[in-house]
């Protein structure tokens, strides 16, 4: 790429990536809002995993274009195109969150869930002092496939009018100008690998040496 | 003066309906240690796991200090019991002062408080913290312990918040012999001043006999007999003769003679 594309195209690039990063991260924030919740109820309701993580298999099979197209004749969250892309961003996190904090507190070695019971910790103190900390190495590592997944898929959200890096690619592509293609691609790749190293980073920092 | 612990014809089953405790009756006096033994599925375990309601029997009741477990507050009946297992016990994600501090920040006592209690506690197990040396024992983590290392963290942490009861399930179970030998050598040291009931639940004869004040053996969820140590070793009980033995059989086979 020329110096002269990038000061063409420079402060676009810039915005575009900013906005690329605002709806992964708000996609993010809601799906672990919810999905790490759900996880947690599946494990006190193990008949429930099954179908309620064959649901979230399931979002995750809908192809993305057409996701983005179910979405936007919705009353509220058609009205802008920001939202739709959430909203779609927000069903594909879904999955990984779910089944890593489901499997992640389910592995647990149950004689330290035992001895935490036995002690006399309430409910919530299990949860959070015993269940969450050592689950938490394998959330993080579903947050990180989550993140992975959904910035990619969030360059789609260019086709709703939900801006984003995509937005560079689809006009390379109509414009047949692969320097736009690469301009809107690339950041958005070093945007994946970025999440996934600082995750990864956490998903390490919280692992629990075993005895 | 009501029994510390008392089992009132306890009997419990498996929802598929097996029994695994037939009908248990036992008092136990404060301050006192009652070694319950029985071979691997006697209901060893179950039974101690009724006392802070782990199991919830299926006729019969648990008194404590007179008063049936299954009234009152659940949380509040474990914290007032010191619990034990095997090994695995400790929260691997804890440094070794927050485990044995658990029960006390469970209660929202303050840091302070906590710190010192686990300090005082770990000197009493044997494992003096050194706030100025690098490795202080209680900032370390479990997997930076040895096997023995690790039950006397546990041990600390049972006692932490000074519970009138102790329950040990196999305390010492994974342990090497010489080091369960201390290990038994502490416990008997520590429990000669402090005045707990314990509830011991083995499967060796040796420890029954070195730390109980009473022996109870149970088999396939009955208790067939309930001795005083020297009452075990004279029994002529088929059933305890049994068990005696199944030990020392080393000395039997001639291992303590010089062979010729």
């Amino acid at each position: 790429m020329s110096s002269g594309f990038l000061s063409q195209y420079g402060g676009e690039i810039g915005t575009l990536t900013l906005e690329h990063v605002w709806l992964t991260a708000w996609a993010m924030l809601i799906a672990a809002a919810i999905a790490i919740p759900v996880g947690v109820g599946l494990t006190r309701s193990p008949h429930w995993a099954k179908p309620v993580i064959a649901v979230a298999n399931i979002l995750q099979t809908i192809p993305s274009l057409a996701m983005f197209g179910f979405l936007l004749p919705l009353p509220w969250l058609g009205d802008r195109a920001a939202r739709i892309a959430i909203a779609a961003l927000t069903a594909y996190a879904l999955l990984p969150i779910v089944r890593n904090t489901y499997a992640g507190i389910r592995g647990i070695d149950p004689a330290i869930l035992e001895v935490a019971r036995a002690l006399g910790l309430t409910g919530r103190q299990r949860l959070f002092k015993v269940e969450l900390p050592l689950a938490a190495s394998f959330i993080f590592a579903g947050l990180r496939t989550a993140t992975v997944t959904c910035v990619g898929i969030a360059t789609i959200a260019a086709a709703v009018g939900a801006g984003g890096l995509g937005e560079l690619i689809f006009r390379g592509v109509a414009s047949v100008d692969n320097r736009l293609v690469l301009a809107g691609a690339i950041p958005a790749a070093l945007l994946a690998l970025a999440a996934d190293s600082a995750l990864g980073l956490l998903e390490r920092w919280f692992k629990v040496p075993a005895q | 003066m009501p029994a510390a612990i008392e089992f009132r014809h306890i009997s419990v089953a498996v929802p598929q309906g097996r029994i695994l405790l037939h009908d248990i009756s036992l008092a136990l006096e404060e301050g006192t240690t009652t070694a319950i033994l029985g071979r691997s599925g006697s209901g060893k375990s179950t039974l101690l796991r009724t006392v802070n309601r782990m199991v919830e029997p299926k006729s019969g009741e648990v008194l404590v200090g007179g008063k049936s477990v299954s009234e009152g507050d659940v949380i509040a009946l474990r914290r007032g019991m010191g619990y034990v297992i095997q090994e695995t016990g400790l929260f691997p994600h804890f440094t070794v002062e927050r485990n044995v501090g658990l029960v006390l920040e469970a209660e929202g006592r303050p840091r302070e408080e906590r710190a010192r209690r686990s300090r005082e506690l770990l000197t009493a197990v044997g494992l003096a913290p050194d706030d100025l040396a690098p490795d202080d024992f209680a900032r370390r983590f479990p997997h930076q312990l040895s096997g023995g290392q690790r039950q006397r963290v546990g041990l600390a942490r049972a006692l932490a918040a000074e519970p009138a009861i102790l329950l040990m399930d196999e305390p010492f179970g994974a342990l090497d012999p010489l080091t369960r030998a201390e290990m038994q050598d502490m416990l008997r040291g520590l429990l000669a001043g402090l005045k707990k009931t314990v509830l011991l639940v083995t499967h060796d004869l040796d420890e029954a006999l070195y730390l109980g004040d009473r022996i109870v053996l149970l088999s396939e969820g009955r208790a067939i007999a309930d001795l005083k140590p020297h009452e075990f070793m004279q029994s002529q009980q088929p059933e305890v003769e049994a068990y005696r033995h199944a030990f020392h059989r080393g000395e039997r086979n001639g291992a303590t003679e010089v062979r010729g």
